[in-house]
């Protein structure tokens, strides 16, 4: 069996250098087989963008700890339509009050992971959820 | 404690005796509960201490009194029975408007110091107006932009009675130069001045990866606040040494502990190749450390701090005056133990987090609030925490005596056990050339790494329980209320920060910025020249940028 294995670009954008968790779910992803690409703190969203072009990633997981999340997500998800790159999966993890998340998941992300999810919960939902894998 | 040879052999005898004959038989009916015992950092816990454990422990060596060298029972003679510790609950948000309203209101509830929280474009040196600043401004602190923000900020606040803590590092002289340039217009004297200034800039290479310059001119300016702190503002905290941010990196308390000590060694040294006096400067560094869940490791880490740096002080710097040896620290309750899952818990974890910053002799303290994860704190939760710590303060009883845990053989131990370990991460460190070349290495962001990918990993086996994530969970979440942060802020600040760059002599911020360029590439104290900028209101991004066509900008390694 020779499943090409998933591409992951763990990102984090905003201000904010709280790499803990991103390190940590980009080490998870690792483990279980995923190709792993870390952008590095403080990425703009066309930074972010252009890294998952170039690295055809299947999927983006985006850590934001700041509270700027309702302005720099959105952005990141037009840009993404506007590169015609909406089959990437993208996912976001930090601090993000209940009541915003409605609105970015409107906006085109899958799935908010709040402090406490375990990275096997992560794994398995992009394992899960990147049909593009596969192909 | 300290035993002749056959008193010890007698102990170790009955202590194999009760092992046979009494707990050996109680394992057949209440098995252990698990395959092994450790703290919340992986440290071997034993099942029972006892004075077996503390072989040649001589008391005087190893505790002496309170208030006397090497300081492990605390730095003053009488502790809390004199003075409580200071409750300083770190705030800010939004404009500095807001945050003046919440420090009235929080000096008003009986807090007894003021912390600041700035945004994260104040904490990078940028504007408001930067591009990257969008959506960040007064989000998770105040923006403050010139000095026209810190003089609102203050508004109303008696500088020469109400000690100020500044959480600030990368651009933290400018910010402080803002701080004394604000003070000096209102009146205050600088030499009444009480406050601290966070400016350690090494455990943001380590941690929380807030930087600007790369490490040797970032040294510089601690060194040259280090200096005009001593000379101009002698009350004042120059720098204070944090574990804090090394722990929430997922760090165990043994690698805080180490890392944040060896810090400061690193900051002694290099102010002593600036030119000066040990004892001219040490007596105001300070120290900041989390208080984390493990509530014995907790209380031997500050004990074990204490001790080796009085050690360090002493042997390494020859230091004359007893102050320079003092340990003086503020706690501040684990963030990252606090969950999303049924907050209401996170008031219980901050309690006995607290409770252990106490015992374990803590300056000032701040508590969390509950609803942390979410947003920053709303009134009520900030009340709530504030409340937790008047309760320890007060009902509790706990701040009767000096160091009421002395003579515990586990915690006695453990603080052994943690300055064994510290001293040899000195080694390893030292051998790497110090810790601007173990940083540069990615030596301490390897090992945090490693730790924290542990925790992570323990908490998924089931090894490491924390309740309402993985045990005693819920499906269905009680909504709490959180903190928004009016749209309307980001608008404000930009209207007062175009305010003021239109109603400022150009010219004069012009020639300050110059003449800081000048001086940057001498190795003159920045001080004076910070000063002239921000007085002229010159803004924070303007005078960070000036500084970095001089020192460039830092790239982390990979790793």
């Amino acid at each position: 069996m020779s499943e090409k294995p998933i591409r992951v670009l763990v990102a984090k954008p905003g201000l904010d250098g709280h790499d803990r968790g991103a390190k940590i779910i980009a080490r998870a992803l690792r483990d279980a087989g995923m190709e792993v690409i870390y952008s590095g703190l403080r990425q703009s969203p066309e930074q972010i963008v252009n890294a998952a072009l170039q690295e055809d990633v299947h999927c983006i997981g985006l850590s934001i700890l700041s509270g700027a999340h309702n302005v720099i997500l959105p952005r990141i998800t037009d840009l993404l339509r506007e590169k015609k790159l909406d089959d990437v999966l993208v996912v976001a993890g930090g601090i993000i009050p209940d009541q915003d998340i409605p609105k970015l998941k409107a906006g085109g992300i899958s799935e908010i992971f709040l402090p406490g999810t375990s990275t096997q919960t992560i794994i398995k939902y992009i394992e899960e959820n990147c049909g593009a894998a596969s192909d | 404690m300290s035993r002749t040879p056959t008193g010890q052999t007698r102990l170790k005898q009955s202590k194999r005796r009760w092992e046979e004959e009494t707990l050996a038989p109680s394992w057949k009916r209440f098995p252990p509960r698990l395959p092994e015992f450790t703290s919340i950092s992986g440290h071997p816990i034993q099942p029972l201490y006892g004075p077996d454990d503390l072989e040649d422990f001589n008391p005087e060596q190893e505790l002496g009194f309170p208030g006397e060298p090497p300081y492990t029972r605390g730095i003053h003679p009488s502790m809390y029975r004199g003075r409580l510790w200071t409750m300083r609950q770190f705030s800010g948000f939004g404009t500095a408007q807001d945050t003046n309203r919440r420090f009235l209101y929080l000096l008003q509830q009986g807090q007894t110091g003021l912390s600041v929280a700035f945004d994260l474009p104040t904490l990078m040196g940028l504007d408001s107006d930067h591009p990257t600043a969008s959506g960040e401004i007064g989000k998770c602190g105040v923006a403050v932009d010139t000095l026209a923000d810190m003089e609102v900020l203050f508004r109303d606040i008696d500088l020469e009675t109400i000690s100020t803590s500044m959480t600030i590092n990368c651009p933290a002289a400018v910010i402080w130069a803002m701080f004394l340039a604000h003070a000096e217009k209102s009146g205050f004297s600088w030499a009444k001045l009480r406050g601290t200034l966070q400016n350690d800039i090494l455990k943001e290479y380590i941690a929380q990866k807030e930087w600007i310059y790369p490490p040797h001119p970032s040294m510089r300016l601690v060194t040259d606040t280090i200096a005009f702190a001593t000379r101009n503002v002698p009350q004042w905290n120059s720098v204070s040494i944090s574990g804090y941010h090394i722990r929430e990196a997922g760090s165990t308390a043994l690698q805080e502990l180490a890392f944040t000590l060896r810090d400061g060694i690193e900051y002694v040294e290099a102010a002593v190749r600036a030119g000066l006096e040990v004892d001219e400067f040490a007596p105001r560094l300070s120290f900041f450390f989390n208080a984390h869940n493990d509530f014995f490791e907790e209380i031997a880490k500050y004990r074990a701090a204490r001790k080796v740096w009085c050690r360090v002080m002493k042997e390494r710097f020859g230091c004359r005056d007893p102050r320079s040896s003092m340990l003086r620290f503020h706690a501040q309750t684990a963030g990252c133990s606090l969950t999303a899952q049924q907050p209401h818990n996170n008031i219980v974890r901050t309690a006995i987090q607290a409770l252990a910053a106490i015992l374990g002799g803590t300056q000032s303290l701040h508590t969390n609030s509950m609803d942390e994860t979410y947003a920053l704190p709303t009134e009520q939760a900030a009340t709530i925490a504030l409340r937790s710590q008047q309760i320890l303060a007060t009902e509790s009883e706990v701040a009767n005596t000096v160091d009421p845990l002395a003579g515990s053989y586990f915690v006695e131990k453990l603080t052994l056990e943690l300055e064994k370990g510290c001293w040899d991460y000195f080694e390893k460190i030292d051998a790497m050339g110090g810790m601007v070349a173990a940083i540069e290495r990615c030596y301490p962001q390897k090992e945090i790494l490693d730790a924290a990918y542990g925790y992570q990993q323990a908490v998924e086996r089931g090894e490491k329980v924390i309740v309402g994530v993985n045990r005693f969970v819920v499906d269905e979440e009680q909504p709490i209320d959180t903190l928004a942060i009016e749209s309307g802020v980001a608008d404000k600040q930009l209207d007062s920060l175009h305010r003021v760059k239109a109603s400022r002599d150009g010219t004069a911020v012009r020639r300050s910025l110059a003449e800081l360029r000048r001086a940057a590439a001498t190795d003159e104290n920045l001080m004076p020249f910070l000063l002239s900028c921000v007085k002229a209101y010159a803004t924070l991004g303007e005078v960070c940028e000036e500084m970095k066509q001089v020192f460039g900008t830092y790239q982390e390694p990979v790793f």
